[in-house]
């Protein structure tokens, strides 16, 4: 394991923890962005560039906003009475403190039938963007559709559910 | 050690902590936050594994990573629209407060 | 001089044999067709009633005939029908009927007689408006009596003995709404009753004894050879074979129903029927079955007897006769109402035939029985003429004078009056008497009830003429306007008076055909019979003795009878017999501090063990159920109900803890579903690492 991937790791993680630990909502929605980046990077690092350039885009670039605009339009309750977390947070912790033992008790268990355990690194994959478009277009065309469809149908429904209801309010 | 279980044990990581922001904070935007660390963690994973797999020039991997990060924004669309029109009717993201389900 | 030929059975039955069983059916058949009758169908229910026995009377006259061309050729006839009625395993009930010169007379008998006495009741019961019902008795009755005759299976004789009891309680209490009548027809059949338990007793032992219940089977019946020797040789107690004990559980059957002593106190209450039923029931017929079961079983009651001599069984049927006879004949003197003088006269009579019987054999009181009928069913239609002339006055002292206003009726009843009384040689009555008494005479255990019988026949002639006197001499003292009665009850009268003369010519001892015919032997006419000094002597004593009687009785009544108010001549001159006479002896109030008493006892013992033992039980019972009803009740309440409220309870609660999962918080459902996540892939790697 390189010293970048150390890097972007713990970058991510890093910002992952802020995103879920701070209390004010908008430095959570900005630490949520270096963590997209962190993965945006390790993408980069598996060869996986379009996923990586995409990740950013779509990530950052849509769903960051995204988030920043929903706390921004929800700002009026954002001061915390209490507590931002809710009651008995020990039982989430746990939980995912136990599917995060799971899961690694499961990936270190099964390391020698990992492909790459070998210890020679395995070879860069061929793949242009050319292949990955020629894939959209013809294996994957089917779920290509589809999410066309489910991105049309989410625009439709996010704008009628986020709509004003002018009506009711006479 | 394998390059591979790094990057699963990276992904799993991100993956816990998502899940605890999801299940831990009161707001409900952290929640959706949580639950786009979840996803960007299941992407690492399946990215990973293309690299390391068979056969990446297949783009399995690849693709699937690609129509999860389509879905997830979209589900974060309908998902931050859900929560604007909660805050409009109850003045308040807070979920704690949003019981109105209880049985 | 006699040849006595022994009865062989033959083996195939005559026709008129075959046919024998429809002589009681048609009446009983008749009887069930008149009970279903849309009422009410006066002229057809007689008309049937008639009709059938008529029918039965000429299928009896065949039989007769039959039987009598049998004799007449030298050969005894006896035919039976015999068949399997039930068969339990190895045991057959067998039923069955017998054609022999006994049965023969006695079918002429009952159906001439009954038919005589259907066509006077048309005319005696004809202002009844009952009139079907009492048809249809009286046939149910002759089918009962006919079956009883020509029966040669016991068991066959008990169930028409049965039938017998039944419609004479039925014709007794024919006008139930007379209380008196009611009572009197309850007392008959309970004291009847009393006799066929003894009756059935010795049915039983018979045959458990013999093991067949026929009378005659080729060789088998319990009347034959075989079956009687055996029970010779079985012991009983009192020094008893098992053959006397059981002709004695037999007579005391026929004592209940021929109203011997002591049972006899049924047949003077009797008289509460109409007066058809007394001639029929209690004077010709069912009287006459204890008699006629009597002769039928006589070979039992005459078994072991040497020759000459006779056995406990006779000895006893002749004293309870006998005493019967001059018991009932001192009761009649002292009695006021005709009918019961003329009932107190029967069951005289009866005694004399039991001891004829005893004494003397079948034939003896067969003749008696058969003359008996006849003149006895005239005396009594002829009081019921002269009741219903008197417009139904029963009592004698409100009679009178009534010779010149109902001649016929007078003239009827003098002939059967002197032919009870055994006036000499012209009336039957006094044949059939006097072959009682010359038995009697020749009876070698003791001379006794010779002169019982004697002063029997004294007694029943002063009655008789005291009656005479009270009702058809003197002054009338009752109704002005008697009337004779109409032909229908005046022509069988004259009928049965014919016979009554007539019928006595058959078996005096110059031509003893009767004796004759009953046992098998020719008959040859003897007039010089009659001279013979022993019998002769016989005759003219017992003549004397009518005689004096008659002019006793005259002299004291005559034509001066006294009114209603003045007391009779005999109780002024002895007024306490006469009290005890009047009072009956006081038999019923005997019985009814004894067995009546005891029955009240007894009544009141069971009825304390029923309310306090069996109530005490039945109590118990219900007590412990309602325990435990309450026990269920308090299970059903409290581990029941509660369990299951308890239950619903603890679900509720349970559905309210579960509730809480409900929150309605996002959160809480995430958790749940990681958790839930978790636990699922735990299980799945941990059992594929295995």
């Amino acid at each position: 394991m390189s010293i970048v991937f150390y890097i972007i790791s713990g970058l991510s993680v890093a910002g992952a923890l802020a995103a879920v630990l701070l209390k004010n909502t908008v430095h959570c929605a900005l630490a949520l962005t270096i963590a997209f980046a962190g993965v945006a990077l390790m993408f980069l690092e598996l060869d996986a560039q379009f996923a990586g350039f995409a990740q950013i885009l779509i990530y950052i670039g849509a769903v960051a906003i995204l988030v920043v605009f929903a706390i921004l339009l929800t700002r009026g309750s954002e001061t915390p009475k209490d507590t931002v977390y809710s009651r008995k947070p020990v039982v989430g912790l746990v939980t995912a403190a136990g599917i995060f033992a799971m899961l690694g008790w499961a990936v270190l268990r099964s390391q020698q039938f990992l492909p790459g355990s070998g210890g020679t690194p395995t070879a860069t994959p061929p793949v242009t963007v050319m292949d990955i478009g020629n894939a959209l277009m013809g294996r994957y065309v089917l779920p290509l559709e589809i999410v066309a469809l489910l991105l049309t149908a989410a625009l439709i429904g996010a704008v009628i559910v986020a709509m004003h209801e002018k009506e009711s309010a006479k | 050690m394998n390059p591979l279980t790094g990057y699963l044990l990276v992904a799993a990581l991100l993956f816990a902590i998502g899940l605890a922001g999801a299940l831990t904070r009161r707001n409900a935007i952290l929640v959706l936050i949580g639950i786009e660390l979840m996803l960007n963690a299941a992407n690492l994973n399946l990215i990973a594994f293309w690299r390391y797999g068979p056969h990446p020039e297949a783009l399995t991997g690849m693709m699937f990573a690609i129509f999860s990060i389509a879905v997830a924004a979209a589900e974060a669309a309908v998902g931050l629209g859900l929560v604007i029109s909660i805050h409009r009717h109850a003045h308040t993201t807070d979920l704690d407060a949003m019981n109105r389900m209880k049985g | 001089m006699q040849d006595t030929i022994s009865f062989t059975p033959q083996l195939g039955a005559s026709t008129i044999t075959g046919i024998l069983w429809l002589i009681p059916a048609v009446p009983i058949f008749a009887s069930g067709i008149i009970a279903i009758l849309k009422q009410p169908m006066r002229k057809t229910s007689s008309t049937l009633a008639i009709g059938s026995l008529g029918f039965s009377l000429l299928l009896a006259l065949i039989a007769f005939a039959h039987v009598l061309s049998g004799w007449a050729h030298g050969q005894a006839v006896r035919e039976t029908v015999n068949f399997t009625w039930l068969q339990f395993g190895t045991t057959n009930v067998d039923l069955g009927w017998v054609l022999d010169p006994l049965s023969a007379v006695m079918l002429v008998m009952v159906t001439f007689v009954g038919l005589l006495i259907f066509i006077y009741s048309t005319g005696y019961m004809a202002h009844d408006e009952n009139y079907t019902r009492f048809f249809c008795f009286l046939s149910l009755f002759a089918g009962g009596m006919l079956g009883v005759v020509i029966a040669n299976s016991i068991l066959l004789l008990f169930m028409s003995w049965e039938i017998v009891g039944l419609t004479s309680y039925l014709l007794i209490g024919f006008w139930y709404q007379k209380p008196s009548a009611a009572a009197a027809a309850k007392k008959a059949f309970l004291t009847t009753r009393v006799g066929d338990v003894f009756f059935l007793l010795g049915i039983v032992w018979l045959f458990g004894q013999t093991g067949t219940l026929l009378f005659y089977n080729s060789g088998a019946g319990s009347m034959e050879a075989n079956a009687l020797t055996a029970l010779l040789h079985q012991h009983a107690a009192f020094g008893l074979t098992a053959a006397g004990a059981i002709g004695l559980l037999i007579f005391a059957g026929a004592a209940g129903k021929s109203g011997q002593f002591p049972l006899h106190v049924w047949l003077p209450d009797a008289m509460e029927g109409p007066t058809p039923v007394s001639a029929l029931i209690h004077a010709a017929t069912m009287v006459a079955a204890g008699v006629y079961l009597i002769a039928r079983v006589y070979p039992l009651m005459q078994a072991g007897a040497l020759t000459g001599g006779t056995t406990t069984a006779l000895v006893v049927v002749t004293w309870v006769g006998a005493f019967t006879a001059v018991f009932a004949a001192l009761i009649a003197v002292a009695q006021n109402d005709i009918k019961r003088i003329l009932a107190y006269s029967t069951v005289s009579q009866l005694g004399y035939m039991m001891a004829g019987l005893g004494m003397g054999g079948v034939a003896v009181g067969m003749f008696h029985l058969i003359t008996h009928a006849f003149f006895k069913a005239l005396l009594f239609m002829g009081a019921g003429s002269v009741i219903h002339g008197c417009h139904e006055e029963q009592d004698i002292r409100r009679m009178g004078g009534l010779k010149s206003d109902m001649l016929v009726t007078f003239l009827t009843y003098t002939v059967g009056m002197l032919a009870l009384c055994g006036f000499p040689l012209l009336f039957s009555g006094f044949w059939s008497k006097d072959g009682i008494l010359e038995a009697a005479q020749h009876f070698s255990v003791s001379k006794v009830p010779f002169y019982m019988l004697v002063f029997g026949a004294l007694l029943t002639a002063f009655y008789m003429t005291r009656q005479m006197s009270y009702v058809f001499f003197g002054v009338n003292r009752g109704a002005k306007n008697a009337h004779e009665s109409p032909n229908s009850m005046i022509v069988p009268l004259a009928i049965l008076a014919f016979f009554a003369i007539v019928l006595g010519f058959i078996g005096t001892p110059a031509w003893p055909w009767f004796h004759s015919f009953l046992e098998g032997r020719n008959v040859k006419f003897e007039p010089g019979i009659l001279i013979e000094p022993g019998l002769f002597a016989l005759m003219a004593s017992s003549s004397v003795v009518v005689i004096l009687g008659l002019v006793l009785g005259w002299r004291l009544y005559g034509d001066n009878t006294p009114r209603p108010d003045e007391s009779d001549v005999l109780e002024r001159a002895l007024p306490l017999p006469w009290k005890w006479l009047h009072d009956r002896l006081y038999m019923d109030e005997l019985y009814g501090m004894t067995v009546i008493a005891f029955y009240g006892w007894w009544a009141q013992v069971a009825d304390w063990f029923d309310r306090r033992v069996w109530g005490g039980a039945v109590t118990a019972v219900a007590w412990v159920f309602g325990l435990w009803a309450q026990l269920n009740r308090f299970l059903d309440t409290n581990v029941v109900d509660g369990s299951f409220d308890k239950g619903c309870e603890e679900l509720s609660t349970g559905g309210g803890l579960l509730s809480r999962m409900q929150s309605g918080r996002v959160q809480t459902y995430l958790r749940l579903l990681a958790l839930a996540v978790v636990a699922l892939a735990a299980i799945l790697i941990w059992s594929s690492r295995a």
